[in-house]
């Protein structure tokens, strides 16, 4: 190996060096913020549903990002992946089914229990966390404890050089676009269907809606189960970053929750700001700190503008 | 958050703000957890909150648990010995394997005879990835089974909090996994790695690779601190070069940034002690981020075979490893152990380092206890100085004053299947030396502490 180093004349990348190599760097880090921002808003998507809309503390939305995580894992495993499969088609396949998966399994969650708790967020809070444990337990026993592995697609391998010092991952580049793609799907969904628009009406006044003959049960059902799909469509993309096993779902509770808190609850336009921001500022303090001061700070920070502004950074204004 | 909770109940429609403040407090408190709930694999995180993992303790198979009559270690015919690992929890995804090495080498010791014409009968305890449970396990082991020695433990974490009942109670513990070192109980004998027979000629091949530049990333707790003290001076001492030093917390999973930093400091090689689940966002990013061998080699001493399943081969290729054994290390001890391992537990299953650490324990502890003619652990302690046995990973030796294991150091480079060709080894076994007191550049880290 040694010898193999030697041969490199690649010596581009001292920053003190060259400008061009600070200009990288920050242009690399800004890119990274964007892409934390967006595995973030991913993650608190559907919490954005079971906790900002229906106020269900929903601690097994990590979970559902697991159960995600493994469906690529099974598909993979049922169809073949890796060399017989050049396209990607087992992984592209399982982000739909991933929805399914995890969506009825919220549904089922909130139809058995959660539905009997509603208006109680500390009892939501304990019942789903046992549910966590459970639904953890569950994966441990059925594909073991170690970590699995999911072969992403070839065409996802490696990065868009945009200078040979600025390379931006393929699977970041991806992300961004799911994420989009699921933010759009949920706008139109939320106010151009009626689905929708009866979701809404039931979060924003749940007796008037009923009186106006929606079937909240429903609604609540089909609300929970599309946050629980959401967290399944963000299992899938975590596939391709990180680690697959049965306690990745409490990798990203926290900082889920802290998206959805400090977008204020209830409010996606805020939810999304609220995740590029602490995406952003946690690769600017990590980038100038270490990653763990840089976690402490945006906690902080955190703090301080819930003090300021507790209803988050877009309230709803309820008359 | 109780008080606060309880005001909640039954408030129907909420007032938002009253809402929101312990929607607040709960993330808070959610925070604090995670924070401090550790990663799974090699980790040998620090601290963990007594409740979470205990609710999950249910599920793992107690194969003879129910015999806990308290009868003497050796009253009957058989010879009750403990088995302590985490079956639950995040640490199960490292210590079950090693459970089931040892549950193999109690089987095989039995086919043979067993110890003084006595079977050995494993009592098998969940610690539960919680570091109180482990201790009271422990006590439940020694004081209610009697058991005459325990095999288990894997994160430092978990034997220190059993250190002080083994040594009160006078118990006798086998501990399988490569540590940070600075430790010599009576009460334990160390079957995994100390420093000086990983980390240290770890740093030492790599600087006669010529690779002098190099950077530290390591998880924030303990073990990659003590080891990144003792790479420091080691590299001061041996003119080495620090491109960088990086922790990050325990499960972080978005490595960009870090990344960023590597490349910027621009180091030929990045001694890694991260640990559990971050080596596979670390590597899995690593790759994508464009920065191949050619550019960057990477070391690793928390990352074994098993763990290589989970980051997948394609992502580690030709990257190294520090350990004193490999599934494909060439022993015809090896072989036959590969074969009973995958024959009982599955043709899918691979073996690493503290699986093999955790399965020659059991044979050196009988070999020691046949030796001294007795369970006792004094007459055990002493048979076992200098007890020798031709282990799955070469020759190993009891050392006769520290009780750690003279083992043969070995460097790997992962291959396409995931396994490690060998690339460098010690020529023999190597004398442990816990506090490092052979090395004049550790002088000054022992004042330190």
């Amino acid at each position: 190996m040694g010898h193999e180093r030697r041969r490199q004349p690649l010596r581009r990348l001292p920053v003190s060096r060259k400008g061009e190599g600070v200009l990288e760097i920050y242009v690399l880090q800004l890119f990274n913020g964007i892409s934390v921002g967006s595995i973030l808003l991913l993650v608190a998507l559907g919490l954005a549903f079971s906790f900002g809309l229906m106020g269900v503390i929903n601690m097994a939305h990590g979970e559902f990002i697991m159960i995600g995580a493994y469906v690529p894992y099974v598909l993979q495993q049922a169809i073949g992946g890796g060399a017989s499969d050049p396209f990607g088609l087992s992984f592209l396949l399982a982000i739909p089914l991933a929805f399914a998966a995890t969506g009825v399994l919220g549904i089922v969650l909130e139809r058995s229990l959660i539905r009997f708790l509603y208006g109680r967020p500390l009892d939501t809070l304990l019942a789903t966390w046992g549910v966590a444990l459970m639904l953890q337990q569950a994966a441990r026993s059925i594909f073991g404890a170690p970590n699995v592995q999911v072969t992403s697609p070839g065409w996802l391998n490696g990065g868009l050089a945009v200078t040979a010092g600025l390379v931006l991952p393929y699977k970041r580049l991806f992300i961004l676009v799911l994420m989009v793609a699921c933010v759009a799907a949920i706008a139109v969904y939320l106010t151009q269907s009626s689905a929708g628009r009866r979701m809404r009406a039931v979060m924003q006044n749940r007796d008037i809606a009923a009186c106006l003959g929606v079937a909240t049960p429903t609604v609540d059902a089909t609300t929970f189960g599309l946050g629980a799909g959401l967290a399944g469509v963000a299992g899938c993309a975590q596939a391709l970053l990180g680690p697959i096993g049965p306690a990745l779902g409490t990798y990203y509770i926290v900082d889920a929750f802290m998206v959805v808190v400090l977008g204020g609850v209830g409010q996606l336009a805020g939810t999304v700001a609220a995740a590029m921001i602490i995406g952003l500022v946690n690769t600017a303090f990590e980038f100038g700190s270490t990653a763990t001061v840089g976690k402490a700070m945006v906690l902080v920070l955190v703090i301080f503008f819930l003090r300021w502004k507790p209803a988050g950074l877009v309230a709803l204004r309820s008359r | 958050m109780v008080d606060r909770g309880s005001t909640l109940e039954g408030q129907r429609p909420l007032s938002r703000r009253r809402f929101l403040r312990s929607a607040i407090v709960l993330t808070g408190g959610a925070a604090l957890l995670a924070a401090c709930a550790p990663a799974a694999p090699a980790a040998k995180p620090t601290e963990k909150p007594a409740t979470a993992p205990a609710a999950a303790a249910t599920t793992a198979p107690k194969p003879a648990e129910k015999a806990a009559a308290p009868a003497a270690a050796t009253s009957g015919d058989a010879i009750k010995v403990g088995v302590l690992h985490s079956l639950s929890g995040t640490m199960a995804i490292s210590e079950t394997s090693v459970r089931d090495a040892t549950l193999l080498a109690i089987e095989e010791v039995n086919a043979a005879g067993g110890v003084m014409g006595k079977k050995l009968e494993p009592i098998v305890e969940d610690g539960a990835s919680d570091w109180p449970t482990f201790a009271e396990k422990s006590k439940k082991l020694i004081s209610s089974d009697k058991v005459a020695v325990v095999f288990g433990c894997w994160t430092s974490a978990s034997r220190k909090a059993v250190l002080p009942v083994f040594e009160q109670l006078k118990g006798l513990l086998f501990y399988p996994v490569q540590y940070e070192g600075l430790e010599m109980s009576p009460n334990i004998f160390y079957t995994g790695a100390t420093t000086n027979q990983q980390i240290v000629p770890a740093v030492d091949y790599l600087l006669q690779q010529n690779m002098k530049k190099m950077y530290l990333l390591g998880s924030d707790y303990v073990f990659p601190r003590t080891a990144n003290d003792i790479i420091k001076a080691q590299l001061a001492a041996k003119s080495g070069n620090l491109a960088g030093e990086e922790y990050t917390p325990l499960g972080h999973t978005d490595y960009s940034t870090v990344i960023a930093k590597i490349k910027a400091a621009d180091p030929q090689v990045v001694f890694n002690t991260l640990n559990g689940d971050s080596n596979v966002a670390f590597f899995k990013q690593l790759k994508d981020a464009g920065i191949g061998l050619d550019k960057m080699q990477t070391l690793s001493v928390s990352v074994a075979e098993e763990e290589v399943r989970g980051i997948g081969a394609d992502n580690m290729l030709g990257h190294l490893t520090a350990w004193n054994y490999f599934q494909t290390t060439d022993t015809p001890a090896n072989k036959k152990f590969v074969d009973a391992y995958r024959a009982k537990f599955g043709q899918n299953r691979v073996t690493d380092d503290p699986i093999e650490a955790g399965y020659f324990g059991v044979y050196l502890w009988s070999q020691a206890a046949t030796k001294a003619g007795s369970v006792e652990v004094d007459k055990v302690r002493e048979a076992a100085k200098n007890l020798e046995f031709s282990a799955p990973g070469g020759p190993v030796k009891v050392d006769e004053t520290n009780q750690h294991v003279w083992k043969t150091v070995r460097i790997g480079k992962v291959r396409a299947d995931g396994q490690f060709d060998e690339v460098w080894n010690s020529g023999g076994p190597v004398k442990p030396d816990p506090y490092l007191d052979g090395y004049d550049w550790a002088k000054d880290l022992k004042k330190g502490r």
